[in-house]
Order: C-alpha cells, then sequence, then structure tokens
C-alpha cells in the first residue's frame, strides 16, 4: 500500500524538494488521516507534511500532477486489432491482450515489468534505450516476435495489424520511461552539474554557466549568512561576572538573587575589498563581488574599490544597481586594461588609507601581476600595518607565483594571509573563515 | 486530543463549517491544515503575508473549538524566564526569613548537628518546587486541564536559541524545569506558530510542524470573507471591492494589500455610504489600502483604470 508513496517521495527528493525518514512518516500517517480519495486532499495532506518552504511547495506540486498522471491508464489505441486470427499453437499472453485490445491487461503487464526492471532507479538519459528495452522484454517480447513470425506465414493481414499495435506498444513503454526519467533524475543530474561547476576553475568557465554558477554563489551566500547573521553577543554560561553580579544585587544587601555572565561579543567584520579587474582576473573578481554582496547582512560595512590601471570606489555602483549589472557597469568603466598595482596602491594610499582602522580587514583579490612596474610593497606594508588583517586572494596556481612579471612572493610577507583561489569551493572556504575570525 | 474537539472535528468539510461559523472562512487547505493537526497532534506553523489571517486563525479556531486561547507574542530578547516560567523570588525570600524564624522550633528536638542535618533533609525541598513557581504562556498551555489552542505569534521574530527551546515542547508536549524536572502537558494543546518569514525558520522546528502557506486569497474567496466581515455590503460594491483589490495587487508595490485592508477599506466605505466604486473616492481612501507613499503615488495613476475594469467583474 505505502510503495507508491515512497516511490514518490524519492521523486519529490529528486525535484528538490528535502524530505527526511520522519517526515516521511508523518506524511504517511497525515495520507491515512485523510485517505486516497479525495485527490485535492491528498496533495494537501502532502504538501503540509512534506513542503517546508513556498518553493518547495511548488516543486511537490508540479512533482505530485507528473507522479499521479503517469499512474493513469494510457489512452486506448485508435484501432483494434481486425480480425481474429487463425489458431497458431499457443499465442503468448502479450500477444492475446494486444490481439483482444486490453488496454488494462497491458497497463497491468507494463507496470509490472516496470517494477521488476527497477525503473525508479533510473538516473541517466543514456539509459532510456535500456530500460525500455527491459521492459518490453519482461512483458514478454520474444514470445511476441515468435507470434507474429507464425502469423505472418498464416495470416499477413492480421500479422500486419500486430506489428502495429506493437510499434505503438514500444511507444508507450518509451513513454513511460522517459516520464520516470524526469521523475527521478532532475536531481541527480542537476546535483552532479553543481558539484563539477563548484570545483570548476573560475577563469575558464563556459559562458551558459555563468547564470547557474550565480544561483550557487547566491545559495553558497544565503547558507553563509544564516549561520553568521545571528546575534553577535552570546552568553558565556559558564563564567560568572562578579562585579556586575554583586552591583546588580545591591539592594538585596548582596544576596545574588540574579546573575550576570560573562559575554563575548562576535564582531562583524569590516570589509575592504580591492579587486583587479584586469583581463587575466576578472572573472574571478566577478564571483568575489557577488559573494560579498549577498552576504552583506553578515557584514557590517563593506567598500569595494575595483583596479587594473588605476583605482577607483565602486561602493556606489554595486549599492544601487542590480549585482549583475553593477558588475557590468564596473567592467566597463576600468576593467579589461593591463594592471598596474603599483598604481593602484598609490591610488588607495592617497584616498583612502585613512578609512583603514584596527578593525578593518582588507581583501585583495590580484594575481600580482603588475606588469614590470614598481610594486610599492612599502603600501602595502602599511595597510597591513594598520588593518586588523591584509588577506590577499590569488587566482593563480601557487607554482607560478614569482614567475614573470608576478610580484606575488614579494607582497606575501605583509599580508596575514595569502591563498590560492580559483574555484568557487576555495571562495566559499576563505569568506567562511573571514566571517567566523572572532574579534 | 480530547473527547470534545474529537467530536466537533471529524472531517474536513466539518472544519470548514466549524471555522465558518466561528467567523473565519478556510479554504481548503487551510481546513485540511486544522484537520491534520488535530489527528496527527502536530503544530502548524503558518507562514504568509501580514494580514491574511494567520493569527485570526488561532481565535477562530479557539471560539469553535471552545477552548481557551493562550497567546504568546514573540520578540526579540525572548527567553525562557518570560515564556516558560518565572520563581517567585519575592515569595521565596519570605520563605527563607520564615524559616529563619522557625528553624529553632523544627530542629528543637536534635541535639547534635548530625542529628539537626538529618532532621533538615526529612523535610521536602520546597524552595524550588511548584508552589514558587510563575507560570508563563508555554507553562500555562501544559497545564490546562481542558487544553487550549497555543498561539506562539511571529516566531520568526525571536531568536534561533528559542527556537531551539521550542522544540521539546513543539514534538513531546513537555517542558523541563532544572529544578523540578518535566512537566508534560495534561492534553496537549493545539499549537499555532506564525511567522512573517522575517528571518527563515531552522529546519529542526519545521520539520516538526505542518507547514502551512496562507497567500492572498482568490476572489471568490475573498468576497465570501468580507461577507462573513462586513455584512452590511451589498452585493455589487463587494464585487467591485474585491475585484479591484485583486487588480490592485497585480500592480509592483513596495507593500501589497492584504485582507484585513480589504476589510477595513469595505468598512470604510459602509461608513462613507458608498454604493458604487467612483474614481474621486477611491483616490481619497486609498491610504487604507496601501501603506507607503510611492505605492500611493503610483496606484493613483492607474486608479480610473482600475476602477473601470472592476466595475466591469462586478457587473
Amino acid at each position: 500500500m505505502h510503495e507508491p508513496l515512497l516511490r514518490f517521495f524519492r521523486a519529490a527528493r529528486g525535484a528538490g524538494v528535502r524530505i527526511s525518514p520522519a517526515e516521511s512518516i508523518d506524511a504517511l500517517r497525515a495520507v491515512e488521516a485523510v485517505g486516497y480519495a479525495d485527490r485535492t486532499a491528498l496533495k494537501d495532506a502532502l504538501a503540509l507534511s512534506l513542503a517546508k518552504s513556498l518553493e518547495e511547495k511548488q516543486a511537490l506540486d508540479a512533482c505530485f500532477e507528473l507522479y499521479f498522471s503517469a499512474a493513469a491508464t494510457p489512452e486506448q489505441p485508435e484501432e483494434a486489432p481486425a480480425a481474429p486470427p487463425p489458431e497458431s499453437g499457443e499465442p503468448g499472453e502479450l500477444t492475446q491482450a494486444l490481439l483482444a485490445g486490453d488496454q488494462a491487461a497491458l497497463s497491468a503487464a507494463m507496470a509490472e515489468a516496470a517494477e521488476a526492471a527497477g525503473l525508479s532507479e533510473i538516473r541517466l538519459f543514456t539509459q532510456v534505450n535500456q530500460f525500455a528495452r527491459r521492459i518490453l522484454e519482461g512483458m514478454g517480447l520474444e514470445q511476441l516476435e515468435r507470434d507474429i513470425a507464425a502469423l505472418s506465414a498464416q495470416a499477413p493481414e492480421s500479422a500486419r495489424a500486430q506489428q502495429r499495435a506493437r510499434a505503438a506498444l514500444g511507444e508507450q513503454v518509451r513513454e513511460l520511461v522517459d516520464r520516470n526519467l524526469v521523475l527521478f533524475s532532475r536531481g541527480e543530474t542537476e546535483k552532479l552539474r553543481e558539484e563539477a561547476l563548484r570545483n570548476a576553475r573560475l577563469t575558464a568557465l563556459d559562458r551558459r554557466d555563468l547564470a547557474r554558477m550565480r544561483v550557487i554563489v547566491r545559495a553558497m551566500a544565503k547558507r553563509l549568512r544564516d549561520r553568521y547573521a545571528r546575534p553577535r553577543r552570546r552568553r558565556n554560561r559558564g563564567q560568572l561576572d562578579a562585579r556586575r553580579t554583586i552591583r546588580r544585587n545591591a539592594g538585596w544587601g548582596g544576596v545574588p538573587f540574579i546573575t550576570h555572565w560573562k559575554q563575548r561579543h562576535v564582531e562583524k567584520p569590516r570589509l575592504m575589498v580591492l579587486c583587479d579587474v584586469s583581463g587575466s582576473v576578472a572573472a574571478a573578481a566577478e564571483f568575489l563581488l557577488l559573494f560579498l554582496y549577498a552576504l552583506n547582512e553578515a557584514l557590517s560595512d563593506i567598500r569595494a574599490f575595483a583596479f587594473s590601471g588605476s583605482l577607483i570606489e565602486v561602493s556606489q555602483i554595486l549599492e544601487t544597481l542590480e549585482i549583475d549589472a553593477a558588475i557590468g557597469e564596473i567592467m566597463r568603466s576600468i576593467g579589461f586594461g593591463s594592471s598596474n598595482y603599483g598604481r593602484a596602491l598609490a591610488d588607495f594610499d592617497a584616498g583612502f588609507m585613512a578609512a583603514v582602522t584596527r578593525r578593518t580587514t582588507v581583501l585583495i583579490l590580484g594575481d600580482g601581476r603588475g606588469n614590470f612596474a614598481d610594486p610599492r610593497t612599502d603600501i602595502l606594508k602599511r595597510i597591513g600595518e594598520r588593518a586588523k588583517r591584509l588577506i590577499w586572494l590569488n587566482p593563480e596556481a601557487r607554482t607560478s607565483w614569482g614567475t614573470g612579471d608576478s610580484d606575488m612572493l614579494r607582497y606575501a610577507p605583509y599580508c596575514t594571509l595569502v591563498t590560492q583561489c580559483n574555484t568557487l569551493r576555495r571562495l566559499e572556504r576563505v569568506v567562511a573563515e573571514l566571517l567566523g575570525a572572532q574579534g | 486530543m480530547t473527547a470534545r474537539t474529537d467530536t466537533l472535528v471529524t472531517s474536513i468539510e466539518a472544519v470548514e463549517q466549524g471555522l465558518g461559523a466561528a467567523g473565519y472562512i478556510a479554504s481548503r487547505q487551510i481546513a485540511t491544515a486544522v484537520f491534520l493537526a488535530e489527528r496527527l497532534e502536530k503544530p502548524i506553523l503558518v507562514e504568509g503575508p501580514a494580514g491574511v489571517g494567520k493569527t485570526e486563525l488561532a481565535k477562530a479556531l479557539a471560539s469553535w473549538l471552545g477552548l481557551k486561547l493562550i497567546r504568546m507574542q514573540c520578540y526579540e530578547g525572548l527567553d525562557e524566564s518570560k515564556a516558560l516560567y518565572e520563581w517567585k523570588y519575592g515569595k521565596q525570600l519570605l520563605y527563607t526569613q520564615i524559616l529563619k524564624d522557625k528553624l529553632g522550633e523544627v530542629l528543637g528536638h536534635a541535639d547534635t548537628l548530625a542529628g539537626a542535618l538529618r532532621q533538615l533533609h526529612s523535610f521536602g525541598d520546597i524552595f524550588y518546587s511548584e508552589e514558587f513557581l510563575e507560570p508563563r504562556p508555554l507553562l500555562q498551555a501544559l497545564q490546562q486541564p481542558k487544553g487550549c489552542v497555543l498561539l506562539i505569534d511571529e516566531v520568526d521574530k525571536s531568536e534561533q536559541e528559542f527556537e531551539a527551546f521550542l522544540l521539546e515542547l513543539l514534538s513531546d508536549y513537555q517542558a523541563t524545569i532544572p529544578e523540578i524536572g518535566c512537566i508534560a502537558a495534561i492534553v496537549p494543546p493545539i499549537v499555532i506558530l506564525t511567522s512573517n518569514a522575517g528571518r527563515d525558520l531552522g529546519d529542526a522546528l519545521k520539520r516538526r510542524c505542518l507547514h502551512l502557506h496562507i497567500g492572498f486569497p482568490e476572489a471568490r474567496l475573498e468576497s465570501r470573507i468580507i461577507e462573513t466581515r462586513v455584512p452590511g455590503i451589498e452585493a455589487v460594491l463587494r464585487q467591485q471591492i474585491v475585484g479591484f483589490v485583486q487588480l490592485l495587487r497585480k500592480l509592483d508595490l513596495k507593500k501589497l494589500p492584504s485582507v484585513s485592508e480589504t476589510i477595513d477599506w469595505a468598512r470604510a466605505l459602509l461608513l462613507l455610504h458608498v454604493t458604487s466604486l467612483e474614481t474621486e473616492m477611491v483616490r481619497d481612501t486609498l491610504n487604507l489600502l496601501l501603506k507607503y507613499e510611492a505605492d500611493m503615488q503610483a496606484a493613483a495613476i492607474q486608479v480610473p483604470d482600475l476602477v473601470a475594469r472592476a466595475g466591469r467583474a462586478g457587473s
């Protein structure tokens, strides 16, 4: 009795609804309470007990329609086989059902064969033919072929009708397999693709993947935001704040009725981000900015700067425009030039050094390739001394640091942390570390 | 649940009618949620925009079932001493004073220190006992002999720690007080939590609840709601009002008008003796529907068009 529902849960998981075992038990109980008779009530009961957000409700809704329409019986084919053929040995069950045009029997046989072939395990579209074949065989295809061969000798007219019926049956099975593929494989394929994108190099991304990447970045940022945007004061239960406790209880002659506990403050980071937007690093810069601006609730203050030849502040653009448009705007106004780190640092020194305080974290994203200009490490040294932390993210592989015009190794000693950052996964790790650090 | 709720909540249709009798026109989904909540003894988490009747559902449910409604409004900084229980410090203090005076009498027979201690141990420890317990809403809900409807309003306003604290109550209908132990509900209350999606609630909390999303109602349902809440209004005007609000919700506004605003507006129009929507009148009363200046300006331009379309829909 529960089997169809359990399969439905699996299909729903594929469609992106998270269902834990406990929830599936609840759903079963809910379905028991409302019964199967009323379709709307069944749908409502499932939606109430399984889906936990509006998006999940929509996904579940679509899945419900797809799944429970698949279970309905297919339509009758237009033409029934012409005439009952002369008896020829013992025709198989399938042949008889086809001859009689018995759709109910065919559907039942198809469902049974699909079950036996483990159709709900289907994951990839390349498996469609294989599964269709297996189901047909399970239904007794071989016997049917033999019967048709025998028939064609005796009654060619009837055999042709049989051939048509067989082709129609093949279509039906294929359709069934396709529907199941949609039901059960969606989640898996998406997961595989996302996993690959998380580990893909940011500089070598396909243009058509950009939209999907943005979705992933937003999801990552949301997760981090939920974790770190919480109240920043946490009571430290173990340690009594004796001074405060005594003061607070002075009214009771110092008898400590109300206790005060020591509290730990977690500071939200104040961030200044310097992004190299010259051709070589632009892709990585885009994702870093996207990430940081999706995070803004977990940060107390963020200022962004972009540079290639010279440096400008881009906070205004990022705050007023939609993030995708903003990044396009930044790229248009300053990006894709050849980078000059010395000049960019000098610009920063002249305009914004005063804003760097003891509580600021400075984040620089760049490959450190300054086209043989003066690297101005002295300015970087001063930034490092003023700021709480100075983090350098480099999208290049560690082995190529210091080669050619790369000044990375000369900058490295003044930074609190230098790390390679060329995939979304690494980016996420750096940002998580940034948020988790205690002030 | 109690025998009483069992006899009332017999089917989804019964819930629909019962809530209707209490003045709450429920959609089919809402009725299913209430039915399941009673059958599975699970709390309902109601989400949706402000003013679609989330809190109202709890009130109507309580009045239909004839149960007491215990309401707990959540806010930032809410903790267990305000939600669950508090000790009556003053009385405890008095108790220690009395004890001091009576100590001689109580321990009078003992002549050694060990004997006095034994004597002392033989008294129950009533300093931390239910006598000195001040029950707050959650504990009150557990102590109701006939059960109750517990409304935990705007749970998204509270902190994550408080949410975790609620879990025990929601799944087992019991609460733990460290000094006393576990207090289980006499009759499990029907719990309704509401949230305006101010923040995302934890998965653990969502998992323990039936998740009900109440959106803006469709025209027919809204018309029925207006009919029950504003009884004096004429059918034609009612249709026009609902049609107008439905159209207004399709505009790109900061805050869309919800059912409570439609009801307010209908009441106002009734007081003004309006018989049919007119552009001037609508513009003057638009502030009942829209709460932002920018929204009002954006909508004011479109009023003549919307009124005409709503009029056509109404007739």
